[in-house]
This record gives C-alpha cells, sequence and structure tokens, in this order.
C-alpha cells in the first residue's frame, strides 16, 4: 500500500451536485477576493480539492440525467411560496432558514446552469415552460457532465477521482482534514484541509430493497451513497437531525422510475385495481401518496397503477424519450412488455432510504451551512433541515457552504495557525486497513455482502421496512438495534481482497452507523406525524403538543443520545449555533 | 439488470471503467473491460454512453421484466440513437435530440 499526504486549503469530498458547484462558487469567490485583496494579502490563492469515490463526470444521484428542474419559483411565485409548500409537505418539520436561502438562489443557480450548457425548454417568448407550480422542463441527460465540465475548466481545483474518504480528522471538535484510500490505485490518503464541505450523498441500501435478487441495485437513490457523510459526522459527535423522517419514493413498480412525469407531465391518476382514483382520499403531501397506496393494497384494493391509457400517440412517444434521459429501464420495460398508452403503470413504494434533499434527515447546520463541528460545512443530501432541495437546492447549498467555508479559511488564517494531523492517526488507519487485507483469506467465513443482507434483513422486518408496509413498533426497533449492533461486532472479522472491497467494507460499516441513528430517531418520535415515511404502531396519532420539535441526536460515549429542539420561529431567516 | 460487454469488440480504452458510478467494471490482464459485479449494476448507463466501439449492450433481468431485449447509444448526426435489439432480430431505435428538451 502506497501512501500520500496532501495539503490543500478546501477539501470537498463529494463532488456530486453540490459538492461540483461548492467548487465553481469557491474558485470564482476566491478569484473575486484577490482581485480585491491584491497579491500581497492572498498570494498563492485558495487551493481547493474534490475527493469523489467514483468519477464526477458521472456521479452521484444524476448519472442517469434528470427531466426537470423541480424547484424553481416560477412567474407570479415568490420563494416564500416554495417554502410554505416544502414545510406543509414535512407536517411543519422543516428549517424556514434554509428553506429561504436555498429558495432564494434557485433561479439564479437554474441560470448558471442554462449558461454551463443545459437546455431548458422555453414557449416562443423565450420565458422557461413550467409544468405545474414549481418545475421547469429541461433535457438533463447530460446534467453532471455539464457540471464535471465546469469543474475541470478552474486552475484553482483539484479531482481526485476513485478515492474513497472514509474517516475525518477531529481535534477538539475542529476538522483539520481527512482519511481516504484509493480503490484503484492501492493508495492511502491523508489530506489537511483548513476547512471541509461535506457533500457526499444520503443513504441508500439500508433496508431490503424492492427487488433483492439479481436486480438488487435498480432502486430510486444511487446505490453508492452508503451515508459516508453522515456516518462520520455521527462518529465524530456532529449533531445530527429528523433521521426518523425517512423517504420512501412512489415509483414505477420493477424498473423504480420516477412517477412524477406521468403524474404532472400527461396528469395520470393513482387509480386502484377497481379503477377508483384513491389519491384525494389520503392527501397530496409525499408521505401521503405512499401511505394511500400501502392501504389500497393492505385492504385488498391493490395493485394501484397511474393511470396511462388512453394517452396519445403524441404524448407516449415524448414520454419514452422523456424517460430514455433519466431512468431508461422505465421505457426499456414498455418496449418489452407493453406501452403507457396500452396499459396502465403500476406503482409501489421504495424501501425506506434517508437523504436530506427529500426529506429533513442530515447534519444540524446554521443557516452558513456550518455544522457543530468547527471548520466543518454540509451541503446537499447531507445537510439536515431543508426538504425538497433536488437538482437547484443542492446547487444553492453547495454555493452557500462553499461562501461560508471561503470566510471562514479567510478569518481563520489571520487568527490561528493550522494543526497537522498526528502520525499516530495515520499509522491507527492504515493498521485497520492492513488488518482487513492481511488477514485470514477466504475461508468461507462472513462477507461484506453477506452481513449487508443481514442488515437489510433485520431494518425490513424490525424498523419498519417494506415487509411491514414501513410500520414499527418500539419493540421491534429494539430487536432491530441489537441485531444492527451484533453484525456491527462481525466487521473486524471481514477480510478484503482489494481496495474495491475494502471500500464495501467502510460501507457496510457506514450503513450500519446511519441504521442505528434511524433507529434511535424512529424510537424517539412518539407519535406518527407523516404515514409511511415513520409510522409508530405505539403512537399512531399525532403529537403537535410534544413533537412539533425536531428531534436531534448526537453519540455520546458510544450512544446516540436523542433530543428534542424547538421549531424555529415563522419566517425565521437566521439561524445560528449556541456554543 | 446490468450490462454485458463484447470482448471481440472491446478495444480496452477503459473510458467505461473510468465513468461508472460504482467502480464495477474493471480492465482484465487481456485489455478488456469486463463487469466484474454484474448484479451491483445501477442501470444508468453511464458506461454505453461513452463506449467509442458499442461494445456494451444493457439489458433487464427477467425479475423485472425483462424480455432478452439488449440496449445501447450511438451518436449519428448529432443525435443519440438508442437502439434496443430484440431477441427475434427484430431492431427498434429511438432518436433523441440532445438539444431538445423534454415536453413533459
Amino acid at each position: 500500500m502506497k501512501q500520500e499526504k496532501i495539503k490543500t486549503d478546501l477539501l470537498i469530498i463529494g463532488g456530486g451536485t453540490a459538492g461540483c458547484y461548492a467548487a465553481i462558487t469557491a474558485a470564482k469567490a476566491d478569484a473575486a477576493s484577490n482581485a480585491v485583496n491584491n497579491a500581497a494579502n492572498n498570494a498563492a490563492g485558495l487551493k481547493i480539492l474534490i475527493v469523489e469515490k467514483a468519477n464526477i463526470k458521472r456521479s452521484g444521484c444524476l448519472a442517469a440525467g434528470v427531466n426537470a428542474l423541480n424547484a424553481y419559483i416560477t412567474e407570479g411565485r415568490t420563494p416564500k411560496d416554495y417554502v410554505e409548500y416544502a414545510k406543509k409537505d414535512a407536517d411543519g418539520i422543516v428549517r424556514e432558514d434554509l428553506l429561504y436561502s436555498i429558495s432564494e438562489k434557485f433561479n439564479e443557480v437554474t441560470a448558471h446552469l442554462e449558461k454551463l450548457g443545459l437546455v431548458i425548454l422555453k414557449d416562443k417568448d423565450g420565458k422557461y415552460v413550467t409544468r405545474g407550480n414549481r418545475n421547469i422542463k429541461i433535457n438533463g441527460e447530460n446534467i453532471k457532465p455539464i457540471l464535471a465540465d465546469a469543474v475541470k475548466k478552474l486552475d484553482d481545483v483539484t479531482v481526485l477521482n476513485h478515492v474513497n474518504i472514509f474517516d475525518y480528522s477531529v481535534h477538539d471538535n475542529k476538522i483539520d482534514g481527512a482519511f481516504g484510500f484509493g480503490i484503484e490505485n492501492d493508495t492511502f490518503y491523508a489530506i489537511e484541509a483548513k476547512a471541509v464541505i461535506i457533500a457526499t450523498g444520503g443513504a441508500a441500501g439500508l433496508y431490503k430493497p424492492n427487488n433483492p435478487g439479481f436486480s438488487r441495485h435498480k432502486m430510486w437513490y444511487p446505490p453508492f451513497n452508503t451515508g459516508a457523510g453522515y456516518a462520520m459526522g455521527i462518529r465524530h459527535g456532529a449533531e445530527m437531525t429528523t433521521f426518523e423522517m425517512r423517504f420512501i419514493a412512489l415509483r414505477c413498480k420493477d424498473t423504480i422510475a420516477p412517477t412524477g412525469t406521468l403524474a404532472q407531465g400527461v396528469g395520470a391518476k393513482q387509480v386502484n385495481a377497481l379503477g377508483e382514483v384513491y389519491e384525494t382520499k389520503y392527501g397530496l403531501s409525499t408521505s401521503e401518496r405512499v401511505y394511500g397506496t400501502v392501504t389500497e393494497n393492505l385492504e385488498g384494493r391493490g395493485p394501484c397503477y397511474l393511470r396511462t391509457e388512453g394517452i396519445s400517440a403524441e404524448q407516449e412517444e415524448s414520454l419514452l424519450k422523456a424517460y430514455l434521459n433519466m431512468a431508461p429501464s422505465q421505457t426499456i420495460r414498455w418496449i418489452e412488455n407493453g406501452t403507457p398508452s396500452k396499459a396502465n403503470v403500476e406503482i409501489e413504494g421504495t424501501e425506506p432510504y434517508i437523504v436530506g434533499g427529500h426529506t429533513a434527515s442530515g447534519y444540524w447546520v446554521d443557516t452558513k451551512r456550518a455544522t457543530t463541528i468547527e471548520g466543518l460545512f454540509a451541503a446537499g443530501d447531507v445537510a439536515g433541515g431543508a426538504p425538497q432541495k433536488y437538482v437547484t437546492g443542492a446547487l444553492a447549498e453547495g454555493e452557500i457552504a462553499a461562501k461560508s467555508a471561503v470566510e471562514y479559511i479567510g478569518a481563520a488564517g489571520l487568527t490561528t495557525s493550522r494543526t497537522s494531523i498526528p502520525e499516530a492517526e495515520v499509522e491507527n488507519h492504515i493498521a485497520e486497513i492492513k488488518k482487513f487485507l492481511d488477514s485470514r483469506g477466504d475461508d468461507g467465513g462472513d462477507t461484506a455482502e453477506r452481513l449487508e443482507e443481514e442488515m437489510q434483513a433485520a431494518m425490513d422486518a424490525y424498523a419498519g421496512g417494506i415487509q411491514t408496509s414501513y410500520r414499527y413498533s418500539e419493540n421491534q426497533l429494539a430487536v432491530a438495534l441489537e441485531k444492527i449492533e451484533g453484525i456491527e461486532a462481525r466487521i473486524n472479522s471481514l477480510h478484503a481482497n482489494d481496495f474495491q472491497e475494502l471500500m464495501y467494507i467502510y460501507e457496510l460499516k457506514e450503513r450500519l452507523t446511519v441504521c442505528k441513528s434511524v433507529i434511535a430517531h424512529l424510537a424517539a418520535r412518539h407519535e406518527t406525524r407523516w404515514h409511511s415515511f415513520a409510522e409508530n404502531l405505539d403512537y399512531p396519532e399525532k403529537d403537535n403538543e410534544n413533537f412539533r420539535k425536531y428531534v436531534n441526536s448526537r453519540l455520546v460515549n458510544g450512544e446516540i443520545q436523542t433530543f428534542t429542539r424547538e421549531l424555529t420561529a415563522e419566517g425565521q431567516k437566521n439561524y445560528e449555533h449556541q456554543h | 439488470m446490468s450490462i454485458s460487454i463484447d470482448q471481440s469488440k472491446c478495444i480496452g480504452c477503459g473510458k467505461c471503467h473510468d465513468v461508472c458510478p460504482g467502480t464495477l467494471i474493471k480492465i482484465s490482464e487481456n485489455k478488456k473491460a469486463f463487469i466484474k459485479y454484474p448484479k451491483d449494476c445501477w442501470g444508468c448507463t453511464s458506461c454505453i454512453k461513452e463506449c467509442p466501439v458499442h461494445a456494451i449492450r444493457f439489458f433487464l433481468g427477467e425479475d423485472i421484466g425483462g424480455k432478452g431485449s439488449k440496449v445501447h447509444t450511438e451518436k449519428v448526426n448529432g443525435l443519440v440513437r438508442w437502439i434496443v435489439e430484440f431477441p427475434d432480430g427484430r431492431v427498434k431505435s429511438i432518436d433523441i435530440d440532445p438539444k431538445e428538451s423534454n415536453k413533459y
């Protein structure tokens, strides 16, 4: 194993939507400050490093593309409308300051994306064509390559592809870097940085997926997003929020392709097997749409469908193309099995995910996206409190976090000297890696894959997975925790033949850490506020008096401790951490 | 659902390996790309769009309704052509103009 030490100013972990945009913003902010401060103050320029475990060209949620920007302030609407929408959808449990700060930037980042090359549908007057109140239509097949190209043009930004970051270096609650390893070059990296932006994804693969066999990774969220950013923060004592607000997507059966394009694009209604439109019966929030489908099935009126029968030939042709640009499996399935004009599209709920871009799970951040660890900023799916972020919200948070990090580096640079990562920590990490690589070899014992399946089965059965129609009780959660801890205890016996397998071991560890947090949060919210997302059988009603609050958590002496925090005030636009 | 890589067509350029969001494609000792972890494929088709010699095919498993068709893309006159080859030899193609937005 080779070793490499890198010193940078700003380390961005994860080169997805938020991470790439953070780099673009930081490079621009630095260029602007150089112009003002002249060379004497800022001679070297800011060194920015993106570390990405795949390759920024197609990594993260946007690998296959996306066919609409779902968060945009359309004509006649205001950022406040968007905040109200997101707040209602989450039944109050949001941070208005965070939602305002992204909503006010949606249109600006969209204009920037268009300048970078994104194709957006316009009418004859040159105005964006809207889909509903908040969406605009695009050709987003190449949205990620567009962002990656913009990053590659920046002189101050270095990209390390195929390097997996697995731990932070934190001292006295202040971050000074991170540790990782190259998946394809067998190299251990110790990276020192003045500030760090965590921009990794949320967590897929915690629960048994819809298609656990050959197509186990045919899932809504990238299966490669394993909750690394959450896990590293949890282990170092960062405050986290709302991990009990799981996200369950309502998707086309089998292909787990999006349903919004059918519902909003061609107006397809949710109908049960009797042909009855049921969506209005349960409400139209994101969780209610899932809950309605679950309930119709439980009460014997399934399967459920999106009613597409009878759409026009022109609509059908456009749909086939639209899905090729974001979820090609669905188009292929239609071509092989019958197209949407001839048969309604069956829908189902996915397994639960933890993802701050859709629900409110993630780091507890202030308005500047500073976490409770000094020098660590969070953006995109790892940042909590601001659901319904989508692509433009992730871009906006990347921008906000980057500006805050650059400002922090500027301030810290004048007053403090940098600490460096102690050699003993480097040695400890290398020793752990060597143990996985050098130990027993394959002896038919535990593998990361087998333990992952056991974890998913435990979460499915005891922490509200598909098997229990997303419902759980306190007693079940206790069993889930016992099983997860049992699996965790077996990790040390795992063996990796190469660095890819080593990554799988660390990803398993990350997922288990996130599972424990999810279980603790589910157990702490003694109410059912969001059907399906957090369906607590011991407390089936909503309890506004005690739980119109955030449930937050922190690791203390190895235990995840949960506590509640009062909601920020209505219309509040700024929130600061109280140290 | 996964991909297959035609070993006789592959020129070993490594572009599919570089771009796979799961780093699931490796290059063998005889300089051919192969999918080492077929069950871990997400179905994003990034590799297929990269392959300069159209050696990679995407398919759905029977577990999610696949019927044996193989799919790839080619760039033709500035358009992205999606080509579906059915097991019985029929071929269906759909052209997409990358400069044209989705309508839905």
